[in-house]
């Protein structure tokens, strides 16, 4: 689908690891990002698909922030965020 | 008391990517001033200055460097690659600091984020905004490039900046309290809203920059960079590292007058401190890098206080404000202009005042015109006058 390859189009700008090598389950503490990477990485999806993503670096963790964890959880996140009304 | 000199010098500015390029151009007496290329140009009535061209940050910085780094900041660590490879093995020591100058810092990381909030209604700015803009942040990235960790620190006298730089880190070498920094400044305002802001003043030129000169109307702006290696003389001449001059004295002062109109009383005691500070005599001399920005009140007032401190000998020094030929660089223009210094203390040649027209009879000095003048010279001044009525001079020996 055209979100999960977009979004590991951008994870793979950002890291520098092979968009090939990424699937839906790849762990993005794996990708080798450091905390400016990952705020950048935020950065460009947000461009990209037109959302806010809710994060706070000082709460990476929160159950309640977006799942960053993997390729889905980044993919599904943004699926929600777009199919949302744009008010929140 | 401990002797200074520097031993590497590096620089990205309108006149050349490297002190040899800058050093040709200022030999020639070309002037880079022309027509700006920059967004959004049919809106400004200034369309002149002073841009660095060919700049190619790729070739030189990693994408991270790039990412984090304003075109200022980009510009400061290009030349203090250039500084630090001249000054060769072994120059630089942990605990060597940096001390840089800049006015505006990452003006246009600030106007990217302002245009695209107030003017493209966009949601958010780049992450890296605030590390961008901040004034420090070509001092933060010259220190983490080169793993230095002694006194670091920026600046901001607008275009004193780059010679309050140079003096502090000067005198911090002087006392002892580190045997080498890097000291210099970087500038880069030529966008649409940094030349906006100078329009408002009144005191931009749209026909060129001619300092001394009867028909002056202005200055020009333009953008850059130039860090130096300073460093305890014994420590220089044991490693075998050539010496490019010798920083000797440091005279800063305040006008406490007026927010944009100099005092030439401010100018002079600083001219004055620096060569005391120096253990100079007027006499000694030969050349002064003039702040000479091309408006009428700054250059008599410079020209006044050149006469003051010198009296009678005034008319035998050599002057010459190479703003007409690399702009003004704000908050980089000592650091620049300093180049200049060091070919006419290294190699006998002072690079000419560009586009001189008619004398003015106020400033009835030595002013070089034109083309370059061969001359010996064993000591020099290099005035820097901000805005605010800060001031800062730097006097320098041949090595």
């Amino acid at each position: 689908m055209m979100t999960k390859a977009e979004v590991i189009a951008i994870l793979s700008a950002q890291s520098g690891v092979p968009a090939a090598s990424m699937t839906a389950e790849t762990l993005i503490s794996d990708l080798g990002l450091d905390s400016l990477g990952l705020v950048e990485t935020i950065f460009a999806l947000e461009e990209r698909f037109g959302v806010t993503i809710p994060f706070n670096a000082n709460t990476p963790q929160d159950d309640s922030a977006f799942d960053l964890s993997t390729v889905a959880g980044i993919v599904s996140g943004i699926e929600t965020l777009i199919a949302r009304p744009a008010a929140a | 008391m401990r002797r200074v000199v520097i031993t590497g010098a590096g620089t990205v500015n309108p006149l050349g990517l490297s002190v040899n390029q800058t050093f040709a151009a200022l030999r020639a007496g070309n002037t880079a001033i022309g027509a700006l290329d920059i967004p959004d140009l049919e809106r400004l009535s200034v369309r002149i200055g002073a841009q660095v061209r060919g700049f190619d940050p790729e070739t030189r910085l990693s994408p991270r460097q790039i990412s984090l780094c304003d075109r200022f900041a980009q510009f400061a660590l290009v030349a203090a690659q250039e500084a630090v490879a001249q000054a060769g093995e072994g120059a630089l020591a942990p605990g060597a600091g940096v001390v840089l100058g800049t006015a505006g810092g990452g003006v246009a990381s600030s106007e990217a984020a302002y245009r695209a909030v107030f003017a493209d209604g966009s949601a958010r700015v780049h992450p890296f905004t605030v590390p961008r803009l901040m004034a420090n942040a070509a001092t933060s990235h010259l220190s983490m490039a080169f793993e230095l960790r002694g006194p670091s620190f920026t600046v901001s006298t607008a275009c004193a900046a780059s010679n309050h730089a140079i003096g502090l880190a000067f005198h911090m070498v002087r006392s002892g309290a580190v045997p080498v920094m890097l000291a210099g400044g970087s500038e880069a305002m030529l966008s649409f809203g940094g030349i906006k802001a100078w329009e408002g003043l009144r005191v931009l030129s749209s026909t060129g920059c001619r300092p001394f000169c009867a028909t002056r109307d202005g200055l020009v702006m333009g953008e850059g960079a130039g860090v130096f290696v300073l460093e305890e003389r014994d420590r220089a001449l044991a490693r075998g590292a050539r010496v490019l001059a010798e920083v000797v004295g440091f005279g800063m002062t305040a006008d406490a007058g007026d927010i944009v109109v100099p005092d030439p009383a401010g100018a002079e005691a600083a001219m004055q401190a620096a060569l005391d500070d120096g253990g100079l005599n007027g006499s000694d001399i030969g050349y002064i890098n003039a702040h000479g920005t091309g408006t009428m009140v700054n250059d008599r007032s410079e020209c006044s206080a050149i006469r003051k401190v010198f009296g009678s000998g005034a008319e035998r020094i050599a002057i010459s404000s190479t703003k007409s030929l690399h702009g003004h660089l704000i908050g980089a223009a000592g650091a620049v202009e300093l180049i200049a210094v060091l070919l006419a203390l290294g190699e006998g040649v002072i690079a000419p005042t560009a586009g001189h027209r008619t004398d003015d009879p106020e400033c009835a000095l030595d002013i070089v015109t034109h083309q370059a003048r061969a001359a010996s010279v064993g000591a020099a001044l290099s005035n820097a006058f901000a805005f605010g009525g800060l001031n800062a001079v730097l006097a320098l020996k041949a090595a």
